[in-house]
């Protein structure tokens, strides 16, 4: 956002005052001070988290967009680029992160793995996209995307933020601070605990069909 | 191509030992079969009569339909030469069972942890056999040739619901779960109470005791290091026990990444395992493709060009310097130099990518190598820059790096004496690459086994004596310079010619039989054990990975360390995930 | 070791000569060290020297011709408007895709129902796209193609059909002169031996 566009709220400014001083809407200072310094977590997953440290190192350089702050603790991060292939193993620890994370927080789904499953979808250790647990803002396809399409798909999210609304944004709406995500178990396989009911049914109902030719 | 020796030995075992082994005579196999009772006889027989002291690989193969299940033992001498492989059937009767050969070779240790995970066999007398990759609980050992993943679409690809009917439906759509998952039927998710999965883990750590030091009660800590931690390179976990500052005891934790590349190895056709290697260790894409089409091409039977010999080399070489460079970067993030000597590797690092991408498409992702050759010849204007780095840049910038660090003095102090593996240690542990040569042992499989036309150039097989943290700092620089002289001979010596010895194609007709193709990785011994059926598909497709393997020594050299050294003893061993975990 | 503290300072010798060294560049390149394509190919070339950053968005790192992203079905335009899509449906990129992220629903006539060289539905699902190129490298019509375009981050999932994935053959020997000058001088010889043999 240049700071002319920082400055055009959408109301008729006397002739007089123009370029003597600066309106604005309060959303346009607060999304500008948000967007500008995007903290992402310090969290690679697989081969896309390379192309991740590639885009913050001296070429393509975050720190141009105000993402050079890299954090460790989800604790003082915006951002979670999920750079990498979610494997069943690992989801808890990425929900457990994200739960930690303070609102406003986006999750940007970078490469083909973290947006559907990518190549190894058809993978018995592997999720097939992390939409499924998390709620994506912006997915990057490619595998792995290069650090232009990365700073191409952070650019995205800038311009989500700066469609945001003080009035309508869900951290400042009665009601829980933050959205939690219940953490997914290991057992037999992965459990969702969202899905618990509809996995007692499909499970039973197999136990059913397999039962009747037995009886035969 | 120099084809290495065939791999047979002088030694008859099977004269030897009579009626305990026997020599595999499958079409297309070599090695022994050993008796699966006298196995650890023949082992020690192997290690301390014949000298072959590195055990390189340990992978199972289940024959499904002869009812039988293999073990494939690789063994190498340090001195150098070609491999006895050896083999154990065990019949397919539930549970599998044979003896572990972690006594004789420390360092079957995470291998036979592996195979037990995936196939379900058991090894006897393991000190620790639990799973690696899966977690405790997992239903199934998934590598099994009757089991199938939640996914599954047809036995083998290309799937017939592509094509010429390709209606478009999710995977998800077609599993009776609507997911990647799958329960057993009857399952009750309500009853099915969580047992905490680290229990067994804990277990193996020395035991919580109370000391009394100086009339204080002083107790253990356990510290979790990871999967999210910013100086494990990923999504690595070590488990910690601690003294104070001091590390008691250590466990690698590992399967964060674990993306099943062998079971999808098996579904995919020859060719379609090329690109799936990339992503193994994602930084050297390049020397990734390489042993999987020697081992293609040796079944194959066909030669590779002269010119795509040379690329070949060029390219691993090219890869290891920009390995080097952002390993001694990221050792120095851990070490707390944030980012200045990150950043400069960076730099080299992507103009080395840019010829990368040039050449094959993809700066990460090559998929350069083709059964035969490479895919393409390097275009005209990336080999001029290809040849303006080497000779102007990179010499220099190595130099710099050299000057940057090797005589700080904070630096020194922080690796010298650190993380001591003595030479004994790394052949017991299968440590190969900079990890052994670092300890004293000069083995390099670029010299002690030749392949492609390694033997046409004049260079040191780079050795320091120490076996500290420092030592294997320094060994890197001393590889780089070894391969810029590789480069610069490879590039004057390069003959001019075509790049494919065979018509392109994507489907390739392998006969049935086995193969280990195994290159000098950055990292360590790359290798891929590869059998084939005389289908279009591997029927077995392991990979011999150096990041994990290099890891049995890790407790070893962390104990009696400082927990802050952990860090920097875990960065120069130098891991990536995705080779790690596959 | 003599002095301590030598070390270190022959480290920080090298940190100062780079940063001096992005202030002689600058100076030297004085106006033209950004955003031109001479300061840019300066930049990422064996002299590079001082700040080696990429203005990126305003500046891209040009891409080379075997640059590969996600693929995209090539179509011919004649004069008239018309789009005729050279696949001819026959299957083999969607054999030779590792992942197998290529659905292919064959043609038929209407009319008679048989097959005919087009295809109905052509989807690639780009969220498992590999972006290995086997598709474009082993099909024998030059119907399917790796773009270069890398710019395709979105609000949702990329699952894209045929119309998504057409683009005109003109862009394609526009991002790809010389795979296209070559693969067409390949069909006019292949054209012109059938003409001599007919």
């Amino acid at each position: 956002m240049t700071p002319n566009e920082l400055n055009s709220p959408g109301y008729d400014i006397p002739d007089d005052m123009k370029n003597v001083v600066a309106i604005t809407t309060l959303d346009k200072i607060y999304n500008f001070g948000r967007r500008s310094s995007v903290w992402p977590l310090m969290f690679g997953l697989a081969c896309c988290a390379i192309e991740m440290i590639a885009a913050q190192a001296s070429r393509y350089d975050l720190a141009r967009f105000g993402m050079e702050v890299m954090r460790p603790s989800p604790r003082q991060s915006d951002l979670m680029l999920v750079a990498g292939t979610v494997t069943k193993k690992m989801l808890p620890a990425i929900v457990r992160l994200y739960n930690q994370m303070p609102e406003p927080k986006y999750v940007i789904a970078m490469g083909a793995c973290a947006s559907g499953g990518g190549p190894f979808k058809e993978g018995y250790n592997v999720v097939a996209g992390i939409d499924k647990y998390l709620p994506v803002d912006v997915y990057i396809p490619g595998c792995p995307p290069t650090p232009q399409a990365l700073v191409y798909g952070l650019i995205k999210l800038q311009e989500k933020i700066d469609g945001q609304s003080l009035k309508q944004v869900r951290w400042y709406q009665k009601g829980a601070d933050s959205v939690e995500v219940p953490i997914p178990m290991l057992g037999p396989d992965l459990i969702d605990p969202r899905r618990i009911p509809e996995i007692k049914t499909k499970a039973a109902e197999l136990a059913a069909a397999a039962t009747i030719p037995n009886a035969e | 191509m120099t084809t290495p020796a065939p791999i047979t030995t002088q030694f008859d075992l099977a004269e030897k030992f009579p009626g305990t082994v026997s020599a595999d005579a499958r079409p297309g196999y070599a090695g022994w079969i050993v008796a699966p009772e006298k196995l650890t006889e023949v082992a020690i027989f192997i290690r301390d009569e014949l000298g072959y002291d590195l055990l390189s690989s340990v992978t199972g193969v289940d024959y499904l339909a002869e009812g039988l299940m293999e073990i494939v033992y690789h063994v190498y001498k340090t001195s150098g030469g070609p491999a006895l492989v050896f083999k154990a059937q065990l019949p397919r009767l539930d549970p599998v069972k044979v003896a572990s050969l972690t006594p004789v070779w420390l360092g079957a240790e995470l291998q036979e942890r592996e195979i037990w995970d995936l196939y379900g066999i058991h090894f006897e007398n393991h000190p620790d056999l639990r799973r690696i990759l899966m977690w405790e609980g997992f239903d199934g050992h998934p590598m099994r040739k009757d089991w199938k993943e939640a996914f599954y679409d047809d036995e083998v690809k290309p799937f017939k619901s592509r094509w010429p009917e390709g209606k478009h439906a999710f995977a998800e759509d077609r599993s009776p779960f609507g997911d990647n998952v799958s329960f057993e039927a009857g399952f009750d998710p309500e009853k099915w109470t969580a047992t905490d999965p680290e229990e067994a883990l804990y277990a193996t750590l020395k035991k919580y005791k109370t000391v009394v030091k100086d009339g204080i009660a002083t107790d253990h800590i356990l510290v979790n290091m990871g999967p999210q931690h910013p100086s494990t390179h990923g999504v690595f976990r070590a488990v910690v026990m601690l003294d104070g500052e001091n590390v008691v005891s250590l466990k690698p934790v590992m399967g964060y990444l674990h993306r099943n590349h062998e079971k999808i190895g098996e579904r995919n056709t020859f060719l379609q395992n090329m690109p799936y290697t990339d992503r193994l260790d994602y930084f050297n894409s390049m020397s990734n493709n390489w042993p999987y089409a020697m081992a293609v091409e040796k079944m194959m039977g066909i030669q590779v060009t002269e010119r795509a010999e040379y690329i070949r080399v060029i390219m691993a070489e090219l890869s290891r310097i920009q390995n080097h460079m952002i390993l001694i970067g990221m050792l120095m993030n851990d070490l707390g130099a944030y980012f200045t000597p990150a950043l400069y590797a960076f730099e080299e690092r992507e103009l080395i990518l840019d010829i990368f991408e040039a050449a094959s498409g993809s700066r990460m992702m090559c998929n350069y190598h083709r059964f035969g050759g490479v895919v393409r010849d390097v275009p005209a204007e990336a080999l001029q820059k290809l040849k303006d780095l080497v000779f102007e840049r990179l010499p220099g910038k190595i130099d710099e790096f050299d000057r940057l660090l090797s005589e700080n003095e904070i630096f020194v102090s922080r690796l010298k004496g650190i993380g001591y593996l003595s030479p004994e240690d790394a052949i017991r542990t299968s440590m190969t690459g900079p990890m052994l040569r670092a300890s004293g042992i000069p083995y390099d499989i670029r010299r002690a086994d030749p392949y492609s036309v390694y033997d046409r150039f004049d260079f040191n097989v780079a050795v320091r004596y120490n076996g500290d943290l420092y030592d294997r700092y320094l060994i890197r620089i001393d590889e780089m310079r070894e391969s810029i002289k590789i480069l610069e001979q490879a590039l004057r010596q390069m003959p001019e010619g075509p790049v494919m010895s065979v018509k392109p194609t994507y489907q390739v007709k392998v006969p049935a039989g086995e193969a280990y193709g195994r290159i000098e990785s950055p990292k360590g011994e790359l290798g891929f054990y590869v059998v084939s059926n005389g289908k279009p598909n591997p029927y077995r497709y392991h990979v011999r990975a150096p990041s994990f393997i290099n890891l049995t020594s890790l407790e070893m050299t962390c104990v009696n360390e400082k927990i802050a050294d952990f860090v920097a003893i875990l960065g120069a061993v130098d891991i990536v995930l995705g080779e790690l975990d596959r | 070791m003599d002095t301590y503290g030598k070390g270190i300072f022959k480290g920080l010798m090298v940190t100062a000569k780079h940063f001096f060294d992005s202030y002689l560049d600058d100076i030297k390149w004085w106006g033209k060290r950004y955003y031109t394509p001479e300061g840019l190919a300066h930049r990422s070339s064996k002299d590079a020297k001082g700040i080696f950053t990429v203005q990126y968005p305003e500046e891209k790192v040009p891409v080379p011709e075997e640059f590969r992203y996600i693929p995209f079905l090539v179509y011919d335009e004649s004069e008239t408007g018309e789009k005729t899509i050279r696949c001819t449906s026959c299957g083999i990129c969607a054999k030779a895709c590792p992942p197998q992220c290529i659905w292919i629903v064959r043609g038929s006539d209407p009319n008679t129902g048989r097959p005919v060289p087009q295809p109905a539905e052509f989807t690639i699902d780009a969220d498992i796209c590999m972006n290995c190129g086997f598709c474009a490298e082993y099909c024998p019509f030059d119907a399917i193609k790796m773009d270069h375009d890398y710019e395709i981050a979105s609000y949702g999932r990329n699952l894209l059909n045929k119309e998504a994935l057409m683009k005109p053959a003109k862009y394609y020997a526009e991002i790809r002169p010389l795979n296209n000058a070559r693969e067409e001088a390949a069909r006019a010889e292949k054209a012109a031996t059938k003409a001599a043999k007919a």
